[in-house]
């Protein structure tokens, strides 16, 4: 079935404590050359129809209303990828 | 005698506490539950910390949409007095009753400390009790609870006198300009990640020079907004005196029944 994914990140001048705990650690097992880590959530939403543009905007609004919290939040991504193999 | 809600939300955890808090202020504790959007009758609400629905999302971001919180959200826009403490105050920035939201605390790490704070206002219905500037120490227990909102908001809180509580000695979670508590333009919604409920009561508060245990700083809050529905009730007009601005309509909202105003949403109107 086709899912649509949507990707949340923390807004860029929103600190992210959990991507800095995550870099801290990468730097400790010796992984070198990162900058900077942010930790964001990605949600796959499976449909039971292919999605239609309408879809898609019923979509962003949940994005922004239930998924994301504006305040610290972007909603960085929503694609649709098709579920045949 | 005047009647309190306290909403249980599955995951609450201070809903006693604050039942308790209410009863020693001396109004009836009226236990409300998250999945009936009937407020019963009473003239204040208070939503208590905890766990909503297990914060999976962000906390209170699922709890946010629970039937109770509609209602809540209604009456709250009509004046009447609303007081979350910690996840209650996740959950009334994610109502969009008050503005920024809580981020994971900066150190990372769940933090209980016994905690000194600046009361800097005291028009609200929750913080009306207290003088000027007074330092009280009340209870903080959390994980997620970084006060975070953008600097136009922060200017805006702090040019109209909104920020209520700032933490005092030390900020224990990265707070932007140390803000524990803060509230809306008519002084009816006050949040704030301590927890006032948890020092109302001697030999089960925060150590105080008198004594162990014997700190009863949180009881104030609850004794505030009595007296505030005190005034509402007697002058019909609650704003005469206490209220931080004009906005508050004139003999808003003492009725037992919620009033019906508008239920037209207005996402982030306040950032």
């Amino acid at each position: 079935m086709p899912k649509v994914i949507v990707e949340v990140s923390p807004k860029p001048e929103i600190l992210d404590p959990q991507g800095k705990a995550v870099k801290a650690a990468l730097i400790r097992l010796g992984y070198t050359g990162i900058d900077d880590v942010r930790q964001g959530k990605r949600f796959e939403l499976t449909l039971d129809h292919p999605p239609a543009d309408a879809d898609l905007e019923l979509i962003t609004q949940a994005a922004i209303t239930l998924l994301s919290n504006p305040v610290i939040e972007d909603v960085v991504a929503i694609r649709v990828e098709d579920g045949t193999e | 005698m005047i009647r309190i809600g306290v909403v249980t939300f599955p995951g609450t955890l201070d809903d006693r506490d604050a039942l308790r808090a209410v009863r020693l202020a001396g109004a009836e504790g009226v236990p409300l539950w998250h999945a009936e959007a009937d407020l019963r009758g009473v003239d204040a609400v208070v939503l208590p910390g905890g766990f909503s629905y297990g914060d999976y999302l962000r906390a209170g971001a699922i709890a946010r949409f629970a039937p109770v919180m509609g209602s809540i959200v209604d009456a709250a826009r009509g004046g009447m007095p609303v007081l979350g403490i910690c996840n209650g105050f996740q959950l009334l920035t994610e109502s969009h009753l008050l503005p920024g939201a809580m981020i994971k605390n900066d150190h990372r790490t769940f933090i209980c400390r016994d905690q000194e704070l600046v009361v800097e206002s005291t028009k609200t219905a929750w913080s009306n009790g207290f003088g000027a500037n007074e330092r009280i120490v009340i209870p903080l227990k959390n994980q997620d609870g970084q006060f975070v909102a953008d600097e136009r908001t922060l200017d805006e809180l702090e040019d109209s006198g909104r920020v209520v509580f700032r933490y005092a000695g030390w900020n224990p979670n990265g707070s932007r300009r140390d803000i524990a508590g803060i509230t809306n333009a008519a002084g009816n919604v006050v949040g704030l990640m301590p927890h006032p409920e948890h020092a109302v009561e001697a030999g089960f508060g925060p150590d105080t020079p008198a004594g162990p245990r014997s700190g009863l700083d949180g009881l104030t809050f609850f004794t505030s907004v009595v007296a505030w529905l005190g005034r509402v009730g007697s002058a019909g007009s609650p704003g005469s005196s206490g209220s931080l601005s004009s906005t508050v309509p004139a003999g808003t909202p003492t009725s037992p029944t919620p009033p019906t105003s508008p239920a037209a949403p207005t996402p982030h109107a306040q950032q």
